[in-house]
């Protein structure tokens, strides 16, 4: 019983230990590298939009990985999110004027606009299974991105103004305009650093994991394993689903704020489908439910176009190919065989270890 | 009063009358077989027991409480657990997980407590890991617990889904064809184990099996469904020497 739960106790704490040092030892290691000056200014430019690629691919993996259901809209959470975000630090510019903590302010505005976004499409979307899912969730992305493309936000002393389709209201004096249609959002203030990335990342991994690791986690999970079962033993499996789509949406709508903060224009189009399909590349080749997977992955892919700017035409076709080649790898029968061996050894042992008790 | 009042029980899926009639009186605490050739309803009236399908007519009490209309997780709360002919397991889960998923509506704490571990998600996770190693130690899998659950052999899969089913402290045991696909001594092995759950949790249990010699050999009293009806109730030694049944089971 104790060498028991210290084994399992030891391969969650390796899971949760692996997930933070990755982060952290990145972390680590881009500062002392940008102290160095070793860091080209593309790549630092990109540090950013890395945290928030990567919150997309941990908060992604929570629905496709241990939900098991497939989205291809998850983009538009991140829309919802990153323009939230936006006109919550427009709102409390004056208010609260320490940047960090507007910013921290923003985000849990944002997570709450994604999560009430993840209500109004969860409960009617997850009724769907599969392929209807997929396409529906699609759907909402693009939804998301044409009401945001015809959306005007201002605000002036008289307080938000807001129409769709056409403006219709005038702004008193010293008046702001923050959302404007197509043109999108202007002017924005960088608040976003890369540490504020990396905490992000790190709050996040704090709670996928403890969600992960816990009674309602393992209902999302037995949900997704088998959901007649899951009914079967008292699992009401439409309220998981749903706490696990809004959880996942929450936090894409944070990573959404922390990248819409690090530049000074954010238009709709920028969260389109080609988004939501970039973060889902993310999770499969880190590994459904494999949560220090997608940060390896999200990093790499994120990167790699950028790495590769040498090559300069053949950028795109190397890109493709190397995703390939990782395609191949995660279905390669050397994989395969290595799983079915692992598998086989513990069918094995289990057939002793039943044995020798029969036997004793 | 019976535990369990099934009262002319039906179902159609559109023209096809998969079971009719069905009237079925349960005892607490007593071990009762639903026996019948391949196809007669008996997986059905399961399903409708546990709300998997809701029945086109007939009535379905526990305890006097109506089970009819009720969703399978709520009927779960109610005290029916029940396994699957094909076994259902939560594959990629460890074995532990699998039984501490059971216990889900047994040892709780609050979405607040699952996101921050805070509160008494350590006290409480700690019981349901002494709760969940206390059932697999009665069905001798304690030694596999942290085993992914997809890669135990048949029988202990078997085994498990019962104790998964236990996990949720029934009142009732639904058992699909349990001893399936088991050789005559792991079948021997089960029967017991049956008998050992039923006196240990206090739980009463009904099991679908068509080889009538061994249920004959555990249950008090069996019923008898062919072609979706009744065709004879009583002692596994009346049910057996009943012509009808014969007949049903090995043709004229």
């Amino acid at each position: 019983m104790n060498k028991l739960k210290s084994y399992a106790a030891s391969k969650r704490g390796r899971d949760t230990l692996l997930c933070f040092g990755i982060v952290i030892i990145a972390y680590i290691i881009v500062q002392a590298a940008i102290a160095g000056g070793g860091i080209s200014s593309q790549i630092k430019g990109l540090l950013v939009p890395i945290c928030a690629y990567v919150v997309m691919a941990i908060s992604l993996n929570l629905t496709v990985g241990i939900l098991g259901e497939l989205s291809l809209g998850h983009a538009g959470f991140m829309s919802v999110g990153a323009f939230a975000g936006i006109v919550t630090t427009t709102c409390l510019a004056d208010a609260i004027p320490l940047a960090p903590l507007r910013l921290a302010v923003a985000m849990v505005v944002a997570g709450l606009f994604a999560a009430i976004a993840g209500v109004i499409v969860g409960v009617p979307v997850l009724r769907l299974k599969g392929d209807y899912l997929a396409i529906v969730t699609l759907a909402f992305g693009e939804i998301i991105k044409n009401i945001v493309n015809v959306m005007y936000l201002g605000l002036d002393d008289a307080g938000l103004h807001f129409s769709l389709v056409n403006q219709n209201f005038q702004l008193g004096d010293g008046g702001k305009m923050i959302i404007n249609g197509p043109i999108g959002v202007s002017g924005v203030t960088k608040l976003s650093t890369f540490t504020s990335g990396v905490v992000l990342i790190l709050v996040t991994l704090f709670f996928v994991l403890n969600f992960v690791n816990s009674r309602t986690g393992r209902a999302v999970m037995a949900v997704r394993d088998n959901k007649i079962a899951a009914d079967s033993i008292g699992i009401s499996t439409s309220h998981y689903k749903l706490l696990a789509f809004v959880v996942s949406a929450a936090f894409a709508g944070m990573a959404g704020t922390l990248y819409a903060m690090n530049f000074s224009t954010v238009t709709a189009a920028k969260f389109d489908f080609n988004t939501s399909i970039l973060v889902l590349v993310f999770v499969v080749l880190g590994g459904l439910g494999n949560i220090w997977g997608s940060i390896i992955a999200a990093t790499l892919l994120t990167l790699l176009p950028e790495l590769l700017r040498g090559l300069s035409n053949y950028r795109m076709l190397i890109y493709a190919i190397l995703l390939i080649a990782m395609m191949l790898f995660n279905n390669s029968s050397f994989k395969v065989r290595l799983l079915e061996k692992r598998a086989m050894r513990q069918m094995e042992k289990a057939e002793k270890a039943g044995g020798k008790k029969e036997g004793a | 009063m019976a535990m369990l009042e099934v009262t002319s029980l039906g179902i159609s899926f559109g023209g096809l009358r998969a079971v009719d009639e069905l009237s079925m009186k349960i005892e607490k605490g007593g071990l009762v077989g639903l026996i019948g050739p391949n196809g007669a309803g008996k997986t059905t009236a399961f399903n409708m027991l546990t709300g998997v399908y809701r029945p086109t007519d007939g009535g379905i009490r526990l305890d006097g409480q109506n089970l009819i209309g009720k969703k399978p997780h709520e009927i779960c709360k109610l005290g029916v657990a029940r396994t699957f002919q094909n076994i259902r397991l939560f594959s990629q889960l460890s074995v532990l997980d699998n039984v501490k998923t059971g216990l889900h509506n047994q040892i709780t704490y609050s979405f607040a407590e699952s996101m921050f571990h805070l509160g008494s998600y350590r006290k409480k996770e700690k019981q349901m890991d002494e709760k969940a190693m206390e059932l697999l130690r009665v069905f001798d899998l304690d030694g596999v617990a942290d085993y992914k659950a997809a890669n135990l052999p048949y029988g202990k899969q078997r085994k498990l889904e019962i104790a998964r089913a236990l996990a949720t402290n029934p009142k009732l045991l639904l058992l699909d064809e349990p001893a399936a696909g088991m050789n005559p001594n792991e079948t021997e092995e089960l029967m017991e184990t049956i008998e050992i759950v039923r006196k240990r949790f206090g739980v009463t249990v009904l099991l679908i099996e068509h080889d009538m010699k061994l249920v004959s050999g555990i249950c008090e009293y069996l019923y008898v469904l062919n072609f979706g009806r009744l065709l004879a109730e009583g002692t596994p030694k009346e049910v057996l020497s009943n012509p009808e049944v014969v007949k049903a089971y090995l043709g004229e």
